[in-house]
């Protein structure tokens, strides 16, 4: 690089002292320029001699060569010489632009890990993460990088999982617990058992994912691909006619006029800024989703994702967190903590999530010896003693039994209690929803999504209270998995936009593949999500899908621009240079200028 | 099957997009794409005729790019 800048520098005084030579002096201002020239052309001449020993005829450096020399020949040594020494400035900014790039989209994806510390006969060493193999133990100490997957069975600390999620909360990890590969240890060492291979550790799955994700191209990449396939052949062809054609038909027009029109246009001809343009667009979006807890597949998701207007969730896992909580108490004739205290202990026994919810609510340590015998009825509920009172605690249908009647207070399962033959009080448990699930439905009608449908197999009144809570508009419950994918079929035709469905991706694959984009939520460490996905968030947040389309509204922004911008310069100063209006030197501005303002206008979408 | 190549000093993207397609084209090759910004290129390609495709690509890249090093990763 420095060796470089001192040889274009050479070439540019060169260049100077040539211009202010006055053209009576015609051979030192010649040597000048002659010298200007090939210091500042060696590189680009060596590099087309080489490309056309190989057979490849048509590369940017012959086509600049050929637009020099040609000027050369045809006395305009100053236009000649400041097409080679902009062409190779323009390639050191080109070549700083996309070293740029390539660091920070490294930089987001600085998740792997270089070294894994394995305890071997007691004794730790240092091996490649690929070295190590299933069952192995690792050490991992505070501040470093977990580097496979694996169960933490020594220890406890702060899992940092930002790298993975873009949480930054730090996640607590004990002894028991499950840890990814991509976090780092927070506070104290930890011994890890490894629980799975290198290659199909998060970090590798998601590195893979990402990479690859560049292969599916949306339509905006195929057409650029595309255009510049024809663009060059095209340009040649039309500097050729240009060169000939206009002084043969044409009255006074001279041949060395023409001929530099020509050369101006095989000095736009290169497509490079065409083909980089997009595709960096695209992987910015890429990377920057990814850095988010965002993993998209490829740019055609992106290209969907920015027309979508219509959205679909799954209930269960998805809008709620799919785990039972005491949402309601309804107490006659006693407090609260009292009708809670007798449940508790009535269900002490019961292995039932709702029992353990509501032991959960109680929060205390059960006394065991205050409990007296209990029978339980699969279906009914239990009946039990609780400080010598007979206490029943279950459905309405165990009350019915010993004739009272009870009161529905809303969706999800209630227990009724009572005590000596009399109703006390009711609990109601029910799935609770995700803390930010109203607040992100809100957030997707603002970013255009204008319906909002929830599929459920839940039953009526609780998927209904729960699409009124967080505010989905149409709800379609009851439904048997092959029921989910005739709806969603329905859904589809009737769309006019795209429409993108959002499961837990545990048991809705079918669906995730039908939608236009699947998008897995939650999926931070389940393999069979990130299969059968599109889109994989690997936090529970429902919110990041807005954070999600936002990038893909940017990043479709940021490539039409590019494309736009790249094919009206280009074109552009074709015609003003086939008019004579514009000479080689803007010409260079339409090869390299173009392609730096592209590279730089897609780092945006790196940015926030 | 899956392979990675790294193609280290790939500097236009043009030459990216050509190399793309001529590999495409071998005779043996699943699939391939090259990733312009992290100089890698995945190939699938045919178990038997894998060391063939190899041979091939490493010709196209010396053709297209002469200064890409070719690594097998």
């Amino acid at each position: 690089m420095k060796k470089e800048i001192v040889i274009l520098s050479a070439g540019a005084v060169l260049f100077a002292a040539a211009l202010l030579v006055p053209a009576s002096f015609a051979l030192p201002r010649f040597i000048l320029f002659l010298l200007a020239f090939c210091i500042s052309g060696a590189e680009v001449i060596t590099g087309a001699v080489k490309g056309i020993m190989r057979g490849n005829i048509f590369n940017e450096n012959t086509l600049m060569v050929t637009a020099a020399i040609g000027a050369f020949c045809i006395g305009e040594y100053a236009e000649a010489v400041f097409v080679v020494l902009f062409y190779r400035v323009g390639e050191l900014f080109e070549d700083y632009a996309v070293t740029r790039s390539r660091r920070s989209i490294s930089e987001v994806m600085n998740i792997c890990p270089e070294y894994a510390n394995r305890i071997e006969d007691g004794v730790v060493c240092r091996r490649d993460p690929e070295d190590v193999e299933i069952g192995d133990i690792l050490l991992v100490g505070p501040g470093e990088r977990v580097p496979l997957d694996g169960v933490v069975i020594d220890g406890s600390s702060f899992a940092d999982t930002s790298a993975l999620t873009g949480e930054s909360v730090p996640r607590r990890v004990d002894a028991g617990d499950e840890i990814l590969s991509g976090c780092i240890n927070k506070n104290a060492a930890l011994k890890i058992r490894v629980t799975k291979t290198f290659e199909d550790s998060t970090v590798s799955r998601i590195l893979e994912l990402v990479e690859s994700a560049s292969a599916r191209k949306s339509t905006a990449e195929r057409f650029i691909t595309k255009f510049a396939k024809y663009y060059t052949p095209v340009v040649l062809v039309c500097a050729l006619l240009l060169a000939v054609v206009p002084p043969l038909v044409l009255e006074g027009a001279l041949f060395a006029d023409y001929i530099y029109r020509a050369l101006s246009f095989l000095v736009v001809s290169c497509p490079c800024a065409l083909v980089i343009s997009v595709p960096l667009a695209f992987f910015g979006g890429i990377g920057a989703a990814a850095k988010k807890g965002i993993l998209i597949k490829g740019g055609n998701y992106l290209e969907v994702l920015s027309k979508t207007d219509t959205a679909v969730f799954d209930k269960t896992g998805t809008l709620t967190k799919g785990t039972f909580a005491v949402r309601q108490i309804h107490t006659e004739g006693m407090s609260e903590e009292e009708l809670l205290f007798l449940a508790a202990h009535a269900e002490s026994a019961s292995l039932h999530p709702i029992a353990q919810s509501i032991r959960e609510a109680y929060g205390r340590e059960i006394d065991t010896s205050r409990i007296g015998t209990s029978e339980e009825t699969a279906g009914y509920g239990i009946r039990t003693a609780v400080d010598g009172r007979t206490v029943l605690a279950g459905n309405a249908k165990l009350m019915a039994q010993i004739g009272l009647s009870c009161p529905v207070y809303g969706d999800g399962t209630h227990v009724y209690i009572a005590a000596d033959g009399v109703y006390v009080g009711c609990i109601r448990i029910a799935d609770v929803l995700k803390a930010d699930a109203a607040s992100g439905i809100a957030s997707l009608k603002k970013a255009g999504i204008r319906e909002t449908y929830m599929l459920t197999g839940d039953n009526r009144h609780t998927a209904e209270s729960t699409a009124a809570e967080v505010g989905i508009d149409r709800v379609k419950s009851e439904l048997l998995p092959d029921e989910k994918v005739a709806e969603l079929e329905k859904i589809l035709s009737s769309a006019s936009g795209t429409t993108i469905y959002a499961g837990d991706g545990i048991n809705d694959a079918p669906v995730l593949a039908l939608a236009d984009v699947g998008i897995a939520m939650g999926a931070l460490g389940s393999d069979a999500a990130i299969e059968a996905a599109d889109i994989v968030i690997m936090t529970d947040e429902i919110g990041k899908i807005e954070t999600a389309i936002r990038t893909a509204k940017k990043t479709m922004g940021i490539a039409k621009q590019n494309i736009v911008f790249s094919v009206l310069i280009k074109v552009g100063i074709l015609v003003l240079c086939s008019l004579n209006i514009v000479g080689m030197d803007i010409a260079v501005f339409g090869d390299v200028g173009v392609m730096v303002l592209a590279v730089l206008n897609s780092f945006r979408v790196l940015r926030n | 099957m899956k392979v990675k190549i790294k193609l280290n000093g790939l500097c236009c993207a043009n030459c990216a997009a050509k190399i793309e397609e001529k590999t495409a084209k071998l005779d043996g090759v699943e699939s391939v794409s090259v990733n312009f910004l992290t100089e890698k290129m995945i190939l699938c390609a045919e178990d038997a005729k894998l060391d063939a495709v190899k041979a091939q690509i490493e010709k196209i890249v010396h053709k297209i790019e002469p200064d890409v090093e070719i690594a097998y990763i």
